[in-house]
């Protein structure tokens, strides 16, 4: 398989604080890549790097053959990199159908608007908003409005989706259904890098991950090699027989 | 397509009025009042771009209408050209100059950006006014001959009013086109939340800056075509801050975000500024009513008169945009 995202050496530092310190790491082609560690870790600083947020102050980053180090994230969704957002952002006054329509029109390829909508519609059935199509934004659940967030991203086309904590506050039955989109995203030969608190979940969905701790990479691996690794449990997991717990429940 | 909107047969219903009713009762005195109208329509559904779409408040958008006045003036008296390439070529000029400066401050948001464009009409106000070639603060004023091309002052003042009728149209006409296009959702999302729009692949200082030269375009021409009929120009009346001010409130009170709804606030504000002008007790009192109509949109019916059809009848939404 080949390399769809490479990161190489990236650092971010605010102030006296170095939230990303010499990350590296790749992302294969329908791959997902599970992105774990505490809170403070740098987890969303690394998401904001890779798809152009922030600039980084060190490092590179390269997708599908394209150095995109510092590309203006507008730029980087037009050559297949989407994402969503923790604290989701909705376009509250606008319908949810049209949310979805702009991630089309201005996604890789930079539909017209007639285009755009029949892929909002399509995408919408998919993520199961359908019957939401012409309700404004605003007036949905949290759960509607990650959903809404993927949607958005999914209508871009993208090659690589990044998820940041798509179940957290979610019933177990809506992540439940949340699992279930994820890996139709990656049946579809979208690769998946995703922010989870969820364990139970990104053991199940991820194929390798990554762990952060303090801004730097701790640990790389399976699921499994992940929670059996004593650095990890030492920092994030807390429970030695974590591992064994996790893969016992999937 | 836009002919199979309601809106746009409204917008060609309103301005054959605007043509028939002075033409009938041939009625110059209708024809001044009707002028005022169109004037603030056009300066409210332009500015209505930036504040109502792009929900980026321009306090300065008076510039624009000023600076036509100017470039169009001149163009006419001390270059000889004739009035139509005049006004065009006002727009395209102050177009431009939007775009320069758009690109500067359009990197600023909310507050920031609002005063900005308060120190663009300062700024250019005061540069005006020490302008050699616009007359200082003299301003600059029309010879009679200047009418000589149109057949006679009598009939200029016809013709204006035909042309700023006509640019009343086209601007309604502008806003409705963008708020059905591609263009237009970015705006919107733009306005709903910029950081979210550019993640979702909008270039928005692009967008920004482009909307704010295009709200530029049509003011200028109508600034040209005024400041001809009325034969001269000087920089109070040129930028009067106030009607800057007002332009906000015309928008505020009709229904930001809507075609109709600019439309709307800027015919009944000004109908009733002139009444109140006119009117010996209350001179000057329309400042006091503004004020409060304003508080009283932004508190009670932030969506305007428009907004407020829609909560009450949610289908006009489909024929009134």
């Amino acid at each position: 398989m080949t390399q769809l995202l490479e990161v190489n050496g990236v650092s971010k530092r605010f102030g006296g604080l170095l939230a990303v310190s010499n990350v590296s790491f790749a992302i294969r082609e329908r791959e997902i890549l599970g992105l774990i560690g505490p809170n403070g870790a740098g987890k969303t600083t690394l998401f904001n790097i890779v798809n152009g947020v922030y600039k980084p102050d060190t490092g590179k980053i390269a997708f599908a053959g394209d150095d995109i180090t510092g590309a203006a994230p507008n730029k980087v969704v037009k050559l297949g990199l989407a994402r969503t957002h923790q604290i989701v952002k909705p376009l509250n006054n606008m319908s949810v159908l049209e949310n979805v329509t702009v991630g089309a029109c201005f996604g890789r390829e930079s539909l017209g608007l007639h285009a755009a909508c029949e892929v909002a519609d399509e995408v919408l059935k998919r993520v199961g908003l359908a019957e939401r199509a012409k309700s404004p934004a605003r007036s949905l659940t949290l759960a509607g409005k990650k959903r809404l967030e993927v949607a958005r991203a999914l209508a871009a086309k993208p090659k690589l989706l990044l998820l940041d904590e798509v179940l957290a506050g979610l019933t177990p039955t809506e992540v439940a259904q949340m699992i279930d989109l994820i890996f139709t995203i990656k049946e579809s030969g979208v690769s998946v890098f995703m922010i989870e608190h969820v364990m139970q979940a990104i053991m199940k969905l991820s194929d390798r991950i990554v762990v952060l701790n303090f801004g730097q990479k701790l640990a790389e691996g399976s699921p499994i090699e992940v929670a059996g690794d004593p650095q990890v449990i030492e920092a994030y997991l807390g429970d030695e027989q974590i591992a064994e717990k996790l893969m016992e429940k999937n | 397509m836009i002919f199979r909107r309601p809106t746009f047969w409204l917008i060609l219903l309103l301005a054959a009025v605007f043509i028939y009713l002075p033409v009938r009762a041939g009625d110059a005195a209708l024809r001044e009042d009707l002028i005022l109208v169109a004037i603030a329509i056009i300066l409210v559904s332009n500015l209505n771009l930036m504040i109502g779409y792009t929900g980026y408040v321009n306090f300065g958008h008076i510039v624009f209408y000023g600076l036509g006045g100017y470039v169009g003036l001149y163009l006419v008296t001390a270059r000889g050209w004739r009035l139509q390439w005049a006004a065009l070529a006002a727009g395209v000029v102050v177009s431009l100059f939007a775009l320069l400066f758009g690109m500067g401050i359009l990197r600023l948001r909310g507050a920031y950006f609002a005063l900005a464009t308060v120190g663009i009409l300062v700024a250019v106000s005061a540069f005006v006014s020490n302008f050699n070639p616009f007359g200082r603060s003299d301003g600059l004023y029309l010879s009679f001959d200047a009418y000589q091309p149109l057949g006679g002052a009598m009939r200029a003042l016809w013709v204006t009013y035909y042309l700023i009728v006509g640019v009343m149209a086209l601007s309604l006409i502008l806003s409705l086109a963008i708020k059905r296009s591609k263009f237009g959702l970015a705006l919107f999302a733009i306005r709903e939340d910029e950081d979210a729009a550019v993640v979702l692949g909008i270039n928005a200082t692009m967008y920004k800056a482009i909307v704010y030269s295009v709200s530029a375009f049509l003011p200028a021409v109508a600034g040209a075509l005024m400041f001809y009929k009325n034969a001269m120009i000087d920089p109070s009346i040129a930028f009067e801050y106030m009607l800057s001010i007002e332009g906000i409130v015309m928008l505020m009170l009709g229904g930001q975000g809507t075609v109709i709804g600019a439309a709307l606030g800027a015919t009944l504000y000004e109908r009733l500024r002139s009444y109140l002008l006119t009117s010996p007790k209350l001179s000057n009192f329309h400042l006091v009513i503004a004020g409060a109509m304003l508080l009283l949109v932004v508190l009670f019916a932030s969506g305007g008169l428009i907004g407020w059809l829609y909560k009450f009848v949610p289908r006009s939404r489909e024929v009134i945009e």
